[in-house]
C-alpha cells in the first residue's frame, strides 16, 4: 500500500513538472499539428477517390478501395508511429537524466521508495502525457464517424497498437535517460535506438535466414503494422508488453548500479 | 540506551581510492552527534552510505537495526536526510514539493496537511509556501531541505552541512531548530563550523583520511586533547615587568601578551597555575582584574589531531 502511494506520489510529481514546463505544450502542439495535417490530407485523398467512384459507379476496383479505415486511418496510424520516434525522446529525455544532473536523485533515493515505484511512476506519468496527446486525435475518428460508416473495431485495434507502441518507445526512452546526466545525449540515444528497432526488420529483405527472422521479430514496425491493419495478434501483444518490461527492467538495473559506481 | 546507528568496519573505495577505512562507531537514540573532518576526510561518504545512496565496499551500517544496504527500504523509513547541496525540483512550488516528499515518505493521507503545516512552521517557510523552488534564496532552499528531512518525524536525522550558505540570523534559527530536536530525534550532523558542533552536539566524532581519530564530548576533547592548560589574566601593572614575572613562575611554558594588560599563560597539561599566579600578582602589589582558566577550542583540538595524524 505504501509503495502504491509512493508510486502515485512520483506520478503526480512528474505530471506537475510536465505541465509546469513548456516541453509538454511544444511537443503536444507539433504532434497534433502533424497528426492533423496527415489526417486532413488522407481525408482529402479519400474525397477525391470517392468523387471518382461516384462518377464511375460501375468500376468495382475503385469501389473496393473506398474503405475509410484502409484509406484514412491505416496510413494515419502508420505516420503517427513515425512521429512517435521523434516525439518520445522529448518526453522521456528529462525523466532520470535531469534528476542526476541537478542532484535531486540523491534526495529521491533516500526516500523509502523502491526503485520499481520510482521507475514505474516516471513511466506511468510519461504514458499519461502521451495518452492525453493521443486522446486529442480520437476526435478525428469521432468527426469522421459522424459523416461516414467507420469500422470502429479496426480503429480501436489501431489505437491499441498506438498505446502499446507508445509504451514501448517510452520505456526505451526512460532507459536512455537513465544512462546519462545529459538530456540531449539521452534524447539522441533514445531516438537512435528507436530508429534501430523500427528498421531492424528490413534486414530480412536481404535474404531469408534465422538471423533475418530474429531481426524481423524484434522490429517494432512489423508488430505495429498488424494493429494498423485492424488485426490484434497475441504475438504482437506479448512482444510489446515484453519490450516494455525488458527496458523498465534494464532501467532498474541501471539505477541499482549507481550505488556501486558512485 | 537503545542504539540507533551502528557502524562496523565500514570501508568504501572509489575505484582505487580509499575514502573510508574500517570505520566503527555507534550513536544512541536521542543523541546529537557531530561529524568533523577536513575536506575529503570521508564524512559525506559515510553519511551517504547511511542514507542508502551508496553501497559500502565492506563492513556494515545499520539504522534502527536494519542494514542500510540489504534492508535499505526499512532503514530509510527511519531516516530524514538533508544532503550537503540541497537540490530540489525547481519547477515545483514549496507546497508541491513538500506534498510529494510527504507522500514519498509514507505520511498518512489524513496526516498529510497537518504534517506539512508543522514542518513549514518549524522551518519558517510560510511566506514562500507558494513560491517556485527556482525562485527561492539559498537560505530558504536550505530550510526547505531541512523541512523535508523532518517530514514523517523520522527517528534519525542526517544533516550534511545544514547551515552552509546561511546568513548569521538564519544560522542561529536553524541551530535552535536542531537543538529543539534533541531527545525526540537522533541527529548526525556534519559541519565545518566547529563552534556550531560544540554548541549543538552531545558528542563529536572527528575523522581524518577515512578513519576516526577522536570521539568524545566536545568539552572532554578540549580537556584531554588540548595541548596543556591555559590561564587568561588581566593585570593592572607595568606590562614588561608583569610578563617577565609570569614567565619566571615554575611550570610556565609560554606567556603571550594580548595587549591592554591581558596575558595568556600556558603550562603543561594538568598543571593548575591559578593559585600561584594570583599570589604572585598580589605579592607584587599589582591589581588583579581577571583570572580564568581557558579551555582549548574545538578548532584547536581538531587542528592538533589532524596535524598529528598528518605528521
Amino acid at each position: 500500500m505504501s509503495q502504491f502511494r509512493g508510486w502515485l506520489a512520483v506520478v503526480r510529481k512528474e505530471l506537475t513538472v510536465y505541465f509546469a514546463t513548456p516541453i509538454f505544450y511544444i511537443t503536444g502542439f507539433f504532434f497534433l499539428l502533424l497528426a492533423g495535417y496527415f489526417f486532413y490530407t488522407n481525408v482529402l485523398y479519400y474525397n477525391i477517390i470517392s468523387f471518382q467512384a461516384a462518377q464511375q459507379a460501375a468500376n468495382p476496383q475503385i469501389a473496393a478501395q473506398l474503405n475509410p479505415q484502409q484509406m484514412v486511418f491505416r496510413p494515419l496510424f502508420a505516420v503517427i508511429g513515425i512521429i512517435l520516434l521523434f516525439l518520445v525522446p522529448f518526453i522521456t529525455m528529462r525523466l532520470l537524466a535531469e534528476e542526476k544532473r541537478s542532484g535531486t536523485a540523491e534526495l529521491l533515493f533516500t526516500y523509502p521508495l523502491t526503485d520499481w515505484a520510482v521507475i514505474s511512476g516516471k513511466f506511468s506519468a510519461a504514458l499519461v502525457i502521451y495518452l492525453i496527446l493521443l486522446a486529442f486525435t480520437t476526435s478525428y475518428a469521432v468527426v469522421f464517424g459522424l459523416i461516414t460508416r467507420l469500422d470502429w473495431a479496426a480503429v480501436g485495434a489501431g489505437y491499441l497498437g498506438l498505446v502499446l507502441l507508445g509504451g514501448a518507445c517510452l520505456s526505451l526512452g526512460l532507459f536512455a535517460s537513465s544512462l546519462t546526466e545529459n538530456q540531449i545525449v539521452a534524447g539522441v540515444v533514445a531516438f537512435a535506438l528507436l530508429l534501430l528497432f523500427w528498421i531492424i526488420g528490413w534486414v530480412q529483405e536481404l535474404g531469408p535466414g534465422v538471423l533475418g527472422s530474429v531481426f524481423k521479430y524484434l522490429s517494432l514496425l512489423d508488430h505495429y503494422e498488424n494493429f494498423t491493419k485492424g488485426v490484434i495478434d497475441t504475438r504482437d501483444l506479448v512482444y510489446c508488453v515484453s519490450f516494455i518490461y525488458f527496458f523498465l527492467f534494464l532501467t532498474k538495473r541501471q539505477l541499482e548500479s549507481r550505488r556501486w559506481r558512485a | 540506551m537503545e542504539t540507533m546507528v551502528e557502524v562496523q568496519d565500514l570501508t568504501k573505495y572509489y575505484g582505487p581510492h580509499l575514502a573510508v577505512s574500517r570505520l566503527d562507531f555507534e550513536v544512541a537514540a536521542g543523541e546529537i552527534v557531530g561529524f568533523l573532518g577536513p575536506n575529503g576526510a570521508g564524512k559525506t561518504t559515510t553519511l551517504k552510505i547511511l542514507a542508502g545512496v551508496l553501497a559500502p565496499s565492506a563492513g556494515t551500517a545499520r539504522i534502527n537495526g536494519y542494514d542500510c544496504f540489504t534492508e535499505s527500504l526499512a532503514a530509510r523509513r527511519s531516516l530524514g536526510y538533508m544532503p550537503e547541496n540541497v537540490a530540489i525540483y525547481r519547477d515545483l512550488t514549496v507546497a508541491q514539493f513538500l506534498q510529494f516528499a510527504a507522500r514519498a515518505k509514507g505520511v498518512e493521507s489524513i496526516e498529510e496537511n497537518r504534517e506539512i503545516d508543522r514542518v513549514v512552521a518549524a522551518c519558517g517557510l510560510e511566506e514562500v509556501r507558494h513560491t517556485l523552488v527556482a525562485a527561492l534564496s539559498k537560505g530558504f532552499r536550505q530550510r526547505l531541505g531541512l523541512s523535508q528531512a523532518l517530514l514523517n518525524q523520522p527517528s534519525l536525522l542526517i544533516l550534511d552541512e545544514p547551515t552552509i550558505g546561511l546568513d548569521p540570523s538564519q544560522i542561529v534559527e536553524i541551530r535552535q531548530l536542531i537543538k529543539d530536536l534533541e531527545g525526540d530525534h537522533t541527529v548526525i550532523l556534519s559541519s565545518h563550523i566547529l563552534p556550531e558542533v560544540s554548541q549543538l552536539c552531545d558528542r563529536v566524532i572527528i575523522i581524518n583520511r577515512g578513519q576516526i581519530v577522536a570521539s568524545d564530548r566536545p568539552e572532554n576533547l578540549s580537556r584531554q586533547l588540548g595541548q596543556g592548560s591555559r590561564v587568561h589574566l588581566t593585570v593592572d601593572g607595568p606590562g614588561g615587568e608583569v610578563e617577565a614575572a609570569l614567565q619566571a613562575v615554575s611550570g610556565v611554558n609560554r606567556v603571550q601578551s594580548l595587549g591592554e594588560n591581558n596575558f595568556l599563560v600556558e603550562a603543561d597539561r594538568g598543571r593548575e597555575l591559578r593559585p600561584e599566579l594570583a599570589r604572585l600578582v598580589v605579592a607584587r602589589d599589582w591589581e588583579l582584574l581577571e583570572l580564568k582558566s581557558q579551555e582549548f577550542t574545538l578548532e584547536e583540538v581538531f587542528l592538533n589531531l589532524v596535524t598529528e595524524e598528518e605528521s
